[in-house]
């Protein structure tokens, strides 16, 4: 039994990169168009509001397996055929994006007006504002609830085996449908997630503690 | 528009007939104010009675419906074409980095030093090194006896302290004229005078001081004219000798005069 599982390591190997390298997409494309559309719910005009205010609900009310589904099944019904990993990626995407731009409404939301006011006064542009005096101040918020959301990618990102993507989940399963070994794979498989995002989490405790600038 | 102010001065500020409404209620009914080079108006009135809202209209931090607000000649929120359209994001920045503004709950930068506070519209805005930015933050912060916490982020500071380098902050940019918005409201009684102290310092600079304040006694010792408002309009305006004169026959300032004799003496 050991000997097979051994044998099975670099298939889960690659596996793992795939999970990885998935969730990596997702945590970056998600954070950019995540920040973007919460700037856009926050400080926008009223039109973009409401349409990120759409998006965001909408996409938060379906469950994160039928978005999945409804990209790779559904969009070809309208001409856009995407190949089973990045409609994986862009369902995942839309998905933590919804998050982000909660993150960031929270985040931006509990600094005081006042330090808009005051950034305003000494004649910082909106871009200034942002980046000087919001941004620094509210990245305290967002870092623990961003964080989870992103071992939450991970582990989410087991459901594009269901789409036939080979990544970690899928290596378990093909190398369980070889061996007939479930438990001792299942187990194995829960322990390098478990392993990942535990790495995942000690970093954030770190982030955290560093930007604890602000005492209360 | 006439923009010279009665001493044939031109005004470094023309406040000339400005209205805003919030919803169905008139804040500011047609409010004319001129202000000139080194002069430090005052100005006083009940609470609800558009003051505030006048000093966030001359820095545009607060939009208004009609009317014009000039500093130097210049429209502060709209361009000069007269049509009332908005300034650029770019243009509004640079209009408000000449107007200096101290808040009534400070407002400073938590995540900055007393410093960095200072520091930032000078890097940013102004363009400086950051070393040329540090000499300046550090002179100002000298002028307000606060050399030694150049270094201390503001939750580390008392109140006074922190609306100190309110001041220094807001003054540091070399603003052609300075906005107080009761400043010294949220401070304990204690820590007033070290406040005060700043703003008569820079008051004898020659600084143009636009100020509303509950502080009758600084008022009538700093300002060169007292405005009076009283819902939304200014009712009486004057040297500081006429205006708080107990005899006064504007009623309504008499009113008021006497309700605040009453409750703070």
């Amino acid at each position: 039994m050991i000997g097979q599982i051994a044998y099975a390591l670099p298939f889960l190997a690659q596996g793992l990169a795939l999970t990885l390298w998935v969730s990596l997409l997702v945590v970056v494309f998600s954070l950019i168009a995540g920040v973007i559309m919460g700037v856009g719910l926050v400080y926008g005009p009223v039109p973009l509001r409401w349409a990120v205010r759409i998006f965001s609900d909408t996409i938060r009310g379906i469950p994160i397996l039928v978005l999945i589904f409804f990209v790779y099944y559904g969009l070809p019904a309208v001409g856009l055929h995407l190949p089973s990993f990045w409609a994986a990626v862009l369902a995942l995407t839309l998905f933590k994006t919804a998050q982000v731009i909660e993150y960031l409404r929270g985040a931006v939301g509990s600094i005081p007006k006042g330090q808009s006011e005051a950034a305003m006064a000494i004649g910082l542009t909106f871009r200034q504002r942002l980046a000087y005096v919001i941004f620094p101040q509210a990245f305290r918020r967002f870092l623990p609830p961003w964080i989870n959301g992103v071992t939450d990618a991970v582990k989410g990102s087991a459901l594009v085996s269901l789409l036939g993507i080979t990544d970690l989940m899928q290596a378990i399963n093909q190398v369980i449908g070889r061996t007939y070994e479930a438990m001792p794979l299942y187990i194995l498989g829960a322990l390098i997630y478990f392993a990942v995002n535990y790495a995942l989490s000690l970093a954030s405790r770190r982030l955290e503690k560093r930007f604890s600038f602000i005492r209360e | 528009m006439s923009t010279s102010s009665r001493n044939d001065t031109p005004a470094l500020l023309d406040v000339a007939n400005v209205s805003k409404s919030f919803g169905a209620v008139e804040v500011l009914r047609s409010v004319s104010l001129q202000v000139a080079r080194g002069e430090v108006v005052t100005v006083i009135g009940p609470s609800g009675s558009g003051k505030t809202t006048l000093l966030r209209c001359v820095n545009f931090l607060e939009s208004y419906d009609s009317g014009s607000i000039r500093i130097d000649g210049r429209e502060v929120g709209f361009r000069d074409t007269g049509t009332r359209q908005r300034r650029s994001e770019r243009d509004l920045a640079a209009m408000r980095a000449e107007t200096g503004m101290v808040f009534q709950g400070f407002n400073l930068f938590p995540h900055l030093t007393a410093a960095g506070n200072i520091m930032l519209g000078l890097t940013k805005v102004r363009g400086k090194s950051s070393a040329e930015a540090r000499s300046i933050a550090e002179h100002w912060l000298g002028r307000v006896g606060l050399a030694h916490k150049a270094d201390s982020l503001p939750a580390e500071l008392s109140g006074g302290q922190q609306q100190r380098v309110g001041i220094a902050r807001a003054v540091a940019m070399g603003p052609k004229i300075l906005l107080l918005d009761e400043i010294t409201s949220a401070l304990d009684p204690e820590l007033v005078g070290e406040v005060l102290e700043v703003v008569r310092s820079l008051a004898e600079d020659g600084m143009t001081m636009v100020m509303v304040t509950h502080e009758m006694a600084f008022a009538r010792d700093a300002s060169s004219r007292i405005v009076f408002m009283a819902d939304g309009g200014v009712s009486a305006a004057g040297p500081p000798a006429e205006i708080l004169a107990a005899d006064t026959d504007n009623e309504r300032l008499r009113t008021f005069l006497a309700r605040f004799r009453a409750s703070h003496f």
